[in-house]
């Protein structure tokens, strides 16, 4: 097995040690930091992914892949900076104004970047101001938002409308999520997407990117 | 007047098992012994920031429904519409774990230790009900010692935010209980502050009372159906 496959393996195996090792060893090899994000860590993933949305394995399982994934990045991003090689697309995120639960949205996040995405995470309570802002300031492609209560959803319709305002749909979607959001709200809304879970998320991010 | 009630770490501590069904993870699924090692730890954690407490006070059928009218939002047919006015003896409750725990949540999520910060928000929310449990027991107990019989009636506690009990009903249900004095605020959004507490109200009486079909509008969009468990649970034996 060469070395970009054994880093895909230690990450769905969820090793950070072994994939920071690996990692440290095809840096020094000199291989392409773009070969080692795509083949070894995003590859990984993927199969993590996919396993994930099959039930073959489980959130414990998904999160300690992410870890691993993370501790390859640590050591890969600065190359991949000095290269001027993108991530795969710039996501904003954060629970809407008024609600503080945060688990879904961390999976989410922790998601993205385990596919490879680039995420400002806004954290809880944001403004919808705020969300729009930073899509802005960081030229992100995608704004995703978690509600967990009936009375903050609805904040989700207001970042809408504010992208519209600001002339920005098209060039900044829109993808919510949480318990009480539903596919109908979401088009009631106009969002551009809607994540029924953390994986479904993901997939829903890719596409609106165009990866 | 509200009563404080204290409730032992020991008496609402999750399994493992309860902690891995949070996450997703089937009942009897063989998981990696380092998942395993995470769950134990997420509990030590548990055991170390947890405080939990929790308030109560009794209340009347007509008392109820003026906090149960809340905002005026809630569905036209509901299920706790239907059960309460059949109570023979009602309790609001409050219980939170405190915010210790929710603090370290967060700053397992800002060290990228992922796991470990699910595995902790799992056990917290499982402790957290497990503490309304707690409550809901000691209700049923308490009546029982006063000699209401506990064969033929059963007491079930119900939330805001569930079965068409809108969450703005939070609002008349912290002024007529003030849970302020163990630490819980409501946020504009009634959101409660800190996370990992549940409030509502033990309704005791009939066992039949509780029985419905989950029929009701907001039945359409429940994710839990935990109200299929419930009502099983009573009529078990």
């Amino acid at each position: 097995m060469d070395l970009l496959q054994q880093i895909a393996d230690s990450v769905i195996r969820g090793q950070d040690k072994q994939t920071t090792e690996l990692t440290a060893q095809v840096i020094a090899r000199q291989e392409s930091p773009k070969d080692i994000l795509d083949k070894g860590l995003i590859a990984g993933m993927n199969v993590v992914g996919e396993r994930f949305k099959s039930h073959e394995i489980f959130l414990p399982d998904v999160l300690l892949a992410a870890r691993a994934m993370c501790a390859g990045m640590d050591l890969l991003k600065p190359l991949l900076i000095k290269d001027g090689i993108p991530m795969v697309g710039k996501v904003v995120i954060g629970s809407v104004q008024g609600d503080l639960h945060d688990i879904g949205k961390n999976l989410v996040g922790i998601m993205l970047k385990g596919a490879g995405f680039d995420v400002i995470d806004l954290g809880n309570d944001v403004a919808p101001e705020a969300l729009v802002a930073a899509a802005k300031e960081h030229q992100a492609s995608v704004i995703g938002m978690s509600a967990l209560l009936t009375t903050t959803m609805s904040v989700m319709g207001k970042v809408v409308d504010m992208v519209g305002e600001q002339g920005l749909t098209g060039q900044i979607r829109t993808i919510v999520g949480g318990a009480p959001v539903t596919a109908d709200f979401a088009n009631d809304i106009g969002a551009d997407a809607y994540g029924f879970d953390a994986a479904n998320a993901v997939d829903r991010v890719k596409d609106l990117a165009g990866v | 007047m509200s009563d404080v009630v204290q409730i032992r770490i020991t008496d609402i501590t999750p399994t493992g098992e309860e902690v891995l069904a949070q996450q997703g993870v089937p009942p009897g699924t063989q998981v990696r012994p380092d998942i395993n090692a995470i769950c134990a730890n997420a509990l030590e954690l548990l055991d170390k920031t947890a405080a939990p407490i929790g308030v109560t006070t009794g209340i009347s059928v007509q008392q109820f429904g003026y906090v149960f009218e809340g905002e005026g939002q809630n569905e036209a047919d509901t299920p706790v519409g239907d059960i309460y006015e059949q109570a023979e003896h009602l309790l609001l409750f409050a219980v939170t774990l405190g915010v210790e725990t929710s603090s370290r949540i967060d700053l397992l999520f800002q060290t990228n230790d992922f796991a470990l910060g699910c595995m902790l928000d799992a056990a917290a929310s499982v402790a957290a009900d497990k503490a309304a449990a707690f409550v809901e027991q000691q209700f049923a107990l308490s009546l029982a010692e006063g000699g209401w019989d506990l064969q033929s009636g059963a007491a079930l506690r119900y939330s805001p935010g569930y079965c068409g009990w809108n969450i703005s009903g939070q609002k008349k249900l912290f002024e007529f209980l003030a849970p302020e004095r163990i630490g819980l605020t409501l946020r504009a959004s009634y959101l409660m502050e800190p996370l990992k507490s549940v409030s509502g109200v033990v309704l005791a009486g009939p066992r039949e009372m509780h029985e419905f079909d989950p029929s009701y509008p907001s039945c359409a969009t429940c994710e839990s159906y935990s109200c299929r468990d419930r009502i099983h649970a009573l009529f078990a034996d």
